[in-house]
């Protein structure tokens, strides 16, 4: 009771500021913008955010927040556009919408995809809003409870989730997933800044490869280069009627389940230091375990799309937990959202542990300004994905150089190099191979989500478990195994062995033929080759850094086990095995055009920006894109060119991003964009 | 090489600088920078305290500087900042439309030789100096064992476990003091700010910590209100003549200085304290720096000198920025450079102590 007290009050006076016609307009108006950059993928928050800092000066509290909010809030709604049409996750919030949401724009549910998403958005937000409105005033002991032991079982419970995703051949799961963890350690280490695959002589590697880039590559180009090949449109029959009604009432039918992923997506965004990345993954791989027919997962079934969307809008409200109560961002958009409120309150207002006792009313108005911001934001997105639903019957040879476009200057964002670009063109190459060769890509992704926090707990617990065995064999024991770290390793420990026994029925990709046995072997042997490489190379790191040598070996040394059976089982079993599984067979008869060709074609964008600067590069590639390849007249690729470079200049004078500059740029001054 | 932005600011605010870029140009020694946008680079990314302290600079620079210009705060992260450095290293003074702004972070690896360290301070122009401040504190039950004057002995034998960043960071001048009176502390690295730092301290793992001034006010005081947290001692503060003294926002905090002096066996002259005084003037007391690129002229300096002096003359300076930014100075002109000097020209043998120590005690070579 005392806690109502408390709260109604000042949930009293929160709906008091909310509600007044300014307030709500600068909302709908962040609402706008929000979903302007979240419908392109790869630009976050982080991006608009910036974009609005310089008005909050001066700014009335309220009305900056509002907008501030509704810019927020809606990235993980407007980012369901490209997961679900395109299959590129447009923010790490919706990478496991991919997996069933783009089969089903593939089968022209595009619509209903997009309903179902937007309405389990809009629910998860209000979940999780309701749920923060009680919860927040009892968070802070709770979250303290979650100590480095139990946020690193948090991370191998994510890992976990891989014995879902796996696919038909377990081994190749595991080893996709120790090699994205090993891709994720590259760089300098955590603890002692040892280099690992990386050298000062190399300064672009020294930082690591970012999440954007990553989830870009690996997910976004093997999917553009593969419907390109097939020269026709996403979807591969005409539009359903009814799309979006009917996704509403798929979400109806599921409400438990969405309700479910909710809790899950507060409770995971409430714990700081584990971010957001893994919700949406902790809630596909519960929605699958929970289902009772599960043949349908990964090709195309919509429980696959609300799970994932119910939690990842809960987790924004978790996530403002950590940022309110102890001034941690949770995340890279909370961060700038916590400089932000420092503008507006002019100091009077600091986030931190202070903002419950002394702006309780306010603390409320940015938890419901979010559930609204989720309204109004799921509102306009119903109303428009009919309409957008309908790129997917546009022929796709005229959609790629765009989408082209749109992911170079995403990745881009990550460090302004042309580096950038290359790292995307590799790290595409890696997932068009593992695409063919039915290598589960969100094992890979799941492991360099986690590879870093995976890393940084084990080193940690590790020390200061160790102090606490010092001072006392008890002391040591009670803080390694509390009762929430031996709860979590029951969960995992169960979703494992569900996992494994289910793996062989999901395949979060779709079915994959077998073909020759000759690809898929040297494909194993270059990943073992690298896997090899990375071990050796994290082997030679000295002693006294050797926290930073142990997680890469350990686990660079169950991946080789892994290659080594998997070779083993390449050398006993036929070629129709699904250890072979090779899409080239599969595909072969709808491929219009070939993979090195097609390549072809963005490896030369590629090289023309290191020598002529992004724009010039881009300027030709789109012309002869459209005029050789799609075989439109030059007028059309003429006024299609145009038409792209100024949208991209558009953006990028907006966000006050430049372009890659090439060689060319370093020795002739040239005015913007050209530069 | 950068994209020019126009991004209009909230009018009202314009008008009192009028003033400020009149007086300039009058002179005749001002550049105008009307129409333009001044790129100011934080090799940062936008989550850090120094994307805080140049956004709280940015708008009031662009309301005082003369011609109003956009300000806009670029991050430009990597390499624990000297990516961004060496890259502001590289350009030519144009037209006084590219500023950037060091840290901390900046300093060290510049100071302790390290190899990625590309850029020369003697080469830039510093135009503002913001310093602060740093507290060390302790759980209540840790702090009730301390002898008189903050004496650290009764503490000799306790298993002290410290979330830091890095050894060569700016947690090296915490580490070394913690050292320096006898406490065994092991730092748990691979925290990503000192807010993790201070969470890690919340939940018990962390026994020992330290905030920056501003950090302290806003994250500590509460857990010292709700008696979990004590202070222990502020690292102090240089008065005129170069001596350590009490921190004046926390002036009833003792000064390491004093605690040192009450401690046995740690010297507050010799080479240790030297090195770690050295460390300390090069991290805290101008800790934040604006520069202007090589070759700029003096009219640019003097203008943008002039320009962070008319944002301090505000009258209600001193209320917009205790909260943000602490009561430390924020020093320009002469002052500004008398503080990089001291900042970055430390003696040889404080290096090599410092370098040494890294490498016996926890294994650190900068090569």
């Amino acid at each position: 009771m005392e806690v109502f007290a408390t709260a109604l009050p000042a949930l009293n006076d929160a709906f008091g500021m909310i509600l007044q016609p300014h307030v709500i307009g600068y909302l709908i108006l962040g609402v706008v913008m929000g979903l302007c950059i979240g419908v392109f993928p790869g630009l976050g928050g982080i991006a608009g955010l910036s974009l609005l800092l310089p008005f909050m000066f001066g700014m009335e509290p309220v009305t900056g927040l509002a907008l501030m909010i509704g810019m927020v809030a809606v990235v993980p709604t407007s980012d369901t556009f490209a997961s679900v049409l395109m299959g590129i996750p447009g923010s790490s919030a919706s990478q496991a919408t991919v997996l069933d949401g783009f089969p089903m724009a593939k089968k022209g549910q595009a619509a209903r995809a997009l309903s179902a998403a937007f309405a389990s958005s809009l629910f998860g937000g209000l979940v999780g809003a309701a749920f923060l409105t009680v919860f927040i005033l009892a968070a802070r002991p709770i979250v303290l409870l979650f100590q480095t032991p139990e946020l690193l079982m948090i991370t191998i419970f994510g890992l976990s989730m891989v014995g879902i995703l796996a696919g038909r051949v377990a081994l190749k799961g595991l080893v996709a997933a120790c090699l994205g963890i090993l891709v994720g350690t590259i760089g300098e280490g955590a603890s002692s800044g040892a280099l690992r695959m990386s050298s000062y002589d190399m300064p672009y590697l020294v930082d690591g490869l970012k999440l954007v880039i990553v989830g870009l590559g690996i997910f976004a180009i093997p999917e553009i280069v593969a419907l390109l090949r097939q020269d026709k449109a996403i979807s591969d029959r005409a539009p359903l009627g009814g799309g979006w009604l009917s996704g509403v009432k798929d979400w109806w039918a599921n409400k438990w389940l969405s309700m479910r992923c909710s809790l899950i997506g507060v409770v995971v965004g409430v714990i700081p230091g584990l971010g957001g990345s893994v919700v949406d993954w902790i809630a596909y791989g519960h929605t699958v375990q929970t289902a009772k027919d599960k043949s349908q997962f990964g090709s195309g079934d919509v429980r696959g799309v609300i799970g994932p969307e119910s939690s990842n809008n809960a987790k924004e409200g978790g996530g403002l937990v950590p940022t309110l109560l102890f001034g941690i961002p949770g995340s890279g958009s909370m961060a700038i959202f916590i400089s932000a409120v420092a503008l507006l309150g002019s100091g009077s207002i600091e986030v931190g542990p202070s903002m419950l006792k002394n702006n309780l009313d306010f603390t409320y108005t940015i938890v419901w300004l979010l559930a609204l911001a989720n309204v109004v934001g799921t509102i306009i997105c119903i109303c428009a994905s009919g309409g957008i639903a309908r790129l997917t019957s546009i022929r796709f040879a005229l959609l790629a150089p765009f989408l082209f476009m749109i992911i170079s200057f995403a990745a881009f964002q990550s460090r302004q190099e042309i580096w950038d670009l290359v790292a995307l063109f590799g790290i595409g190459l890696l997932g068009i191979l593992m695409r063919r060769f039915d290598w589960s890509r969100p094992a890979f992704l799941i492991g360099f989500v986690l590879s870093a926090p995976a890393e940084r707990y084990t080193n940690q617990a590790y020390q200061i478990g160790a102090s606490r065995f010092r001072r006392s064999f008890e002391d040591g024991l009670e803080y390694v195994f509390s009762p929430i770290v031996i709860v979590l390793i029951i969960i995992t420990l169960i979703s494992v062995v569900i996992g494994l026994r289910q793996a062989k029925n999901i395949q979060a990709e779709g079915a994959v033929a077998s073909g020759s046995k000759r690809a898929p072997l040297i494909f194993l042997l270059a990943v073992t080759g690298y896997i090899g490489l990375a071990y050796w190379n994290s082997a030679i790191i000295p002693d006294f850094a050797r926290m930073d040598r142990v997680f890469p070996v350990f686990v660079a040394t169950v991946a080789l086990v892994g290659c080594a059976l998997l070779l083993v089982q390449m050398m006993l079993k036929p070629e129709t095995n699904a250890v072979f599984a090779d899409r080239e067979a599969q595909e072969a008869d709808v491929n219009t055009h070939g993979l090195w060709g097609t390549l072809a074609w963005f490896a030369s964008l590629l090289v023309a920006s290191a020598l002529g600067g992004f724009i010039l590069a881009l300027a030709g590639f789109l012309l002869l894109f459209i005029r050789l390849r799609a075989g439109k007249s030059w007028a059309f690729a003429a006024a299609y060119t145009g038409i792209g470079i100024l949208f991209i200049c558009g953006m990028a004078a907006t966000l006050g991003r430049d372009f890659p500059p090439g060689l060319l740029q370093s020795h002739v001054d040239l005015p913007w964009p050209l530069t | 090489m950068f994209c020019k932005t126009l991004r209009p600011l909230a009018g009202a605010l314009a008008m009192s600088s009028a003033l400020a870029g009149v007086q300039a140009m009058a002179d005749g020694h001002a550049i105008d920078l009307e129409g333009k946008t001044v790129e100011w680079i934080i090799p940062f990314s936008e989550t850090g305290g120094s994307a805080k302290w140049a956004n709280f600079y940015a708008p009031l620079l662009s309301e005082a500087l003369p011609g109003n210009p956009t300000v806009v705060v670029t991050f430009m992260p990597g390499a624990g900042s000297t990516k961004g450095a060496n890259h502001f290293q590289g350009l030519k003074y144009e037209d006084g439309t590219t500023i950037f702004g060091s840290s901390g972070s900046t300093q060290f690896p510049y100071l302790l030789s390290d190899p990625r360290v590309r850029y020369e301070y003697g080469d830039w122009n510093v135009v503002l100096a913001s310093g602060t401040g740093g507290v060390s504190y302790l759980p209540a039950d840790l702090a009730g064992r301390l002898g008189d004057g903050g004496d650290a002995s009764p503490l000799a034998g306790e298993d002290f476990i410290y979330g830091s960043q890095g050894a060569t960071r700016l947690d090296l001048v915490p580490l070394l003091a913690w050292e320096m009176l006898g406490l065994q502390v092991e730092p748990v690295f691979g925290i990503e700010g000192r807010g993790d730092g201070r969470l890690m301290f919340e939940r018990g793992e962390a026994n020992i910590d330290y905030q920056t001034s501003s950090s302290f006010l806003s994250g500590v005081t509460p857990l010292v209100e709700a008696g979990t947290a004590v202070p222990w001692f502020s690292f102090g503060s240089l008065d005129a003549d170069g001596n350590i003294v009490r921190d004046p926002t926390f002036p009833d905090m003792p000064s390491f200085k004093e605690v040192c002096e009450a401690t046995e066996g740690c010297a507050t002259e010799g080479e240790q304290w030297d090195a770690w005084k050295a460390f300390f003037v090069a991290g805290f007391p101008a800790q934040k720096m604006v520069f202007l690129p090589a070759g700029a002229p003096d009219a640019a300096i003097a203008t943008f000198t002039e320009a962070f002096e008319a944002v301090q003359a505000r009258a209600d300076f001193a209320e917009i920025s205790e909260k943000r930014l602490g009561v430390y100075p924020q020093l320009t002109g002469a002052a500004a450079q008398t503080a990089l000097d001291s900042a970055t020209q430390v003696p040889q043998e404080a290096k090599d102590f410092v370098i040494n120590w890294l490498s016996d005690r926890y294994g650190v070579v900068l090569k």
